[in-house]
């Protein structure tokens, strides 16, 4: 404790080392806080930009018939609404908080390599512009067809299409560069950056879900370019890697999209389930529960998830054994998974809990992800996923999964450090608000969803046959409230960094850590000397 | 769209808003279809076991959280217990969860892997009716591999062309809005089906709910499924896998009947068979009047999925024909991209229809919509196209 203070009064002395001021600050930044910061707000961006296209794929969706999008467009928003949500959205904001937070949280100066660190953000709006463009491109004379593929690219479907595709696989290549950049600045970081008194085994979980997901990032982000690069090279360059006319394999390219996309699954809740364990905890008054095995199930999770891809692949007419592996393999990824669960639960256990808003997103986030991963569970068996697969269902299963597990634990992390990083208390009635009004317009979104999905409903359909038009209906009606109800979060933040009462510097009564040891907001420099772990 | 606006009359949604179901509500479907054949009943039972497990767990987790929500909460006074961990519940949780979570594994794995190898694997031992089912952009073929009559002292198999039909198209008994298609695929009743899946293009899914069967056609590839029907009745499905375009209007239906009725129905489809081939090998020069109207209707059931009945077509992806320079141009060259496609393009070659089938529609494409070119194409200038080199590139001098 005291030696923060003394830390901060030793910062003010060199009040040269403040920000630069104007456009510098942000475009030559080096400064984890301010990278942190950037990574946010583009992540707010993308989230209504890939909001925008989900609540036009819902307005079409509402009733049959073809009202308002031309098939293409659809398929064009269906496959822009994926890309900016995964790349543009949730992966950005996860790197906001680890940029923001795990320098705090292990008393380190900064991130370890920091002109890496800008790169690696500003290499995202140019990524982002690219696939807005890839989006755009056919509305303008000579600009060719529209992504009509989904945001999974499948060939030859993807080598059909015109130029935009081009657009939009250097995008992909770009996002990626991007991802690794950061994910090798993450691990040095958390390798050769922690304060001498903090162990490996002492970091929060948040840390160890990030030094995870970074290297689950760099295993994975590169078989992806290469199924990408491949794609390229067949559309332009007369190779047939995914032609069987050229004795390519058009099956090929999805082992290699499932390679890595499989495991993005995990990239994305990693760092969600690790701003959970520390809102967990803090809002129970009482320790983490199962800490060592909370490192063992995420480690458990990185491995078998990524040998498990082609779960995603049952109808493409694999041998009984390979099925048989591929069933096994997934339906065992919920030991780990539901340890992490059971922990979070065991947390809460005669824990003596209070309900800010960060708490009821992590407790809404335990249930519904719980309900995602069971129908997860149902998906990874075979014969019935004869029935599910491409289906309604698999679109509110995964919709299940990624909202909860990864979307709503950044709203808690963001609503549980928002007044450590503005140093004002956002306004706990709205966001209280914006809580109910967002979790319950998500499931009457989603809930319906799986009803039709089993009556028969393919996924990625412009228009469908009147029987499923009642759910669909419902389904329409709660994506208009819950799309809308990201206005309130806006407001909600901008309202927080324009003013607000003062945060303490540990805002919160039960929280535990050395960010909280900083002031609220934390000086532009800090833990330029090692703080001290409490002996406890 | 009339069946669209008699669904929406009886909109059952702001009735059940209102809190009572309407009548409508009988027709929504919440969970598999009735199963029609011995497979998919497999796969329903499998699907109901699972998804019982599934929310007896999650009645569990709510019980248990709700439980700690209610009990253990600052507001009630309740003082945490800062010693929970170190418990020998605490100490041991990290072995005894995984145990129970891998006996509930394994208890559906157990059961899903009986299911699976009764429904994946194909019998070998049994007679089996084999049809191929080829996906195109966007229709379905069917081909019958143990029917097959001979033309041309060769033997060819009765194929069935199914495409979606327009609304206004569709018949009062059909499978309604999306879902009707002019020639459905007729299976018998009682008998073990394979199926044959492949692709002429890109990627597509064979799914109809009832079967329980959904592989993917994979161009270049065969993929197999089979099933043993056990009820007649007419079921519906659709592709599953997003072809393009047009990938919602790929529906499926299948008739299944008594075995003599589909031995009847197969009779005449071979005659008809026989009378297309025998009208196409007639040696005669066709008249403008009886080639624009044999081409009308191959146009608008082959050609206008994608080009348009107008011929106006979808730009970019699918361009006009009507004004266009190859259907105004060279009849050559307007020969040649219907025979042989345009490869990186949604255009296929469509060589596997008949002489007169293309004769008729490059003539139609040529006259039609205001293409008033007058030229007149012969079944015979197709047959000499197909046997002919490829016209060399144009010198560069």
């Amino acid at each position: 404790m005291s030696t923060a203070t003394i830390d901060l009064e030793h910062h003010e002395d060199h009040e040269h080392h403040g920000p630069p001021k104007g456009f510098k600050r942000w475009l030559f930044s080096t400064n984890h806080k301010d990278i942190g910061t950037m990574y946010l707000i583009f992540a707010l961006t993308m989230l209504f930009a890939g909001g925008v296209s989900a609540m036009a794929i819902r307005a079409e969706l509402f009733l049959p018939g073809l009202q308002l999008l031309e098939p293409d467009l659809y398929n064009n928003l269906v496959t822009n609404h994926a890309l900016i949500m995964i790349f543009g959205a949730v992966m950005p904001a996860a790197a906001g908080l680890a940029n923001w937070m795990i320098p705090l949280m292990i008393g380190a100066p900064d991130m370890a390599l920091p002109r890496l660190n800008n790169l690696s953000f500003w290499i995202l709006p140019a990524a982002a512009t690219m696939l807005i463009l890839s989006f755009v491109v056919p509305f303008f004379p000579g600009g060719g067809t529209q992504i009509n593929t989904g945001w999974t690219i499948y060939p030859p479907l993807s080598i059909q299409v015109g130029m935009s595709m081009d657009f939009l696989l250097f995008a992909l290549h770009m996002l990626g560069i991007s991802s690794v950049l950061a994910s090798i600045n993450i691990i040095v970081t958390i390798f050769n950056m922690r304060a001498p008194d903090v162990k490996l085994t002492q970091m929060p979980i948040f840390v160890w879900t990030w030094l995870v997901t970074a290297f689950l990032l760099i295993l994975v982000i590169p078989v992806l370019a290469g199924g990408v690069t491949m794609l390229i090279f067949d559309r332009h360059f007369g190779t047939s890697f995914f032609s069987a006319g050229g004795g390519g394999d058009p099956v090929l390219f999805q082992h290699l999209f499932w390679f890595f996309g499989h495991p993005e699954v995990y990239i994305l809740i990693l760092p969600s389930m690790g701003v959970l364990a520390s809102v967990v905890p803090t809002f129970s008054r009482k320790p983490l529960f199962g800490y060592a095995s909370m490192v063992g199930a995420m480690i458990a999770i990185m491995i078998i998830g990524m040998v498990v891809w082609a779960h995603h692949q049952y109808t493409i007419g694999m041998s009984l054994g390979a099925v048989s592996y591929f069933m096994i393999g997934t339906i065992i990824i919920s030991i780990p998974v539901g340890l992490m669960v059971f922990n979070y639960m065991a947390t809460m256990w005669r824990g003596a809990m209070t309900f800010e808003t960060p708490m009821l997103f992590a407790i809404g986030i335990l249930l519904m992800f719980s309900f995602g991963g069971l129908t997860g569970i149902m998906l990874a068996v075979v014969p019935a996923d004869m029935q599910y697969h491409d289906s309604m269902f698999v679109v509110a299963h995964f919709h299940y999964v990624l909202m909860p597990g990864a979307v709503f634990g950044l709203f808690a992390g963001v609503f549980y450090w928002l007044p450590k990083w503005t140093g004002h208390m956002y306004d706990e009635k709205l966001a209280k608000i914006f809580f109910w009004v967002n979790v319950i317009s998500f499931n009457v979104t989603f809930f319906p969803q799986h009803f039709i999905g089993l009556a028969g409903m393919p996924r990625r359909i412009v228009d469908y046959h009147a029987m499923f038009t009642e759910f669909n209906v419902i389904s329409s009606l709660g994506a208009i409230v819950f799309g809308l109800s990201h206005l309130l979060l806006l407001y909600i933040i901008i309202k927080t960094i324009r003013g607000g009462k003062q945060a303490e510097d540990k805002v919160w009564e039960g929280a535990k850590g050395l960010e909280w040891e900083l002031s609220s907001p934390p000086p532009f420099h800090s833990w330029t000397t090692p703080p001290k772990l409490a002996v406890s | 769209m009339a069946a669209i606006s008699k669904r929406l009359g009886a909109l059952s949604v702001f009735s059940l808003l209102a809190g009572g179901a309407g009548t409508a509500g009988a027709e929504m479907a919440l969970n598999f279809p009735e199963p029609a054949a011995g497979v998919a009943q497999e796969i329903y039972d499998i699907h109901m076991l699972t998804s019982i497990i599934a929310t007896v767990l999650l009645v569990i987790i709510c019980a248990f959280v709700g439980y700690s929500l209610y009990y253990h909460r600052k507001s009630r006074g309740y003082e945490a217990d800062q010693k929970f961990h170190e418990t020998w519940f605490g100490q041991w949780s990290w072995i005894i969860v995984p145990v129970l979570v891998l006996g509930i594994d394994l208890t559906i794995a157990g059961s899903a892997q009986k299911t699976l190898e009764k429904v994946w694997v194909v019998p070998k031992d049994t007679d089996m009716l084999d049809v191929k089912v080829v996906g195109h952009q966007w229709w379905w073929e069917y081909e019958y591999l143990d029917h097959s009559v001979e033309i041309d002292g060769k033997p060819k198999s009765v194929r069935v062309e199914s495409r979606y039909l327009p609304e206004d198209q569709a018949g009062e008994d059909t499978a309604g809005y999306l879902r009707a298609v002019d020639n459905p695929l007729v299976l018998p009743v009682g008998k073990k089906v394979r199926f044959l899946h492949t692709s002429a293009d890109v990627l597509h899914a064979f799914w109809v709910p009832e079967l329980a069967v959904k592989k993917d056609a994979i161009p270049g590839y065969v993929t197999e499924t089979w099933v043993d029907l056990n009820r007649e009745g007419r079921f519906s499905g659709q592709c599953a896998e997003l072809c393009g375009t047009w990938h919602s209007r790929m529906p499926i239906e299948v008739e299944v009947v008594a075995e003599e009725k589909f031995n009847s129905w197969m009779e005449e489809q071979k005659r008809t068979m026989l009378a297309a081939a025998a009208e196409a090998a007639m040696d005669k020069d066709w008249t403008m009047d009886e080639l624009m109207e044999k081409g009308r209707a191959n146009y608008n059931t082959k050609c206008a999925a994608c080009h348009q009945i107008t011929g106006k077509g979808l730009p970019p992806a699918f361009p006009a024909i009507k004004d266009s320079p190859i259907a105004v141009g060279p009849i050559p060259e307007h020969v040649d991209i219907v025979l042989n496609g345009k490869p990186g393009t949604a255009m296929v070659a469509w060589n596997t229809l008949t002489d007169l089938e293309l004769a008729s529609i490059i003539t139609y494409e040529r006259n039609a919509w205001g293409n008033d070119t007058g030229d007149l194409v012969q079944p015979r200038d197709v047959k000499a196209a197909r046997t002919a080199v490829p016209a060399p590139a144009p010198a560069a001098e």
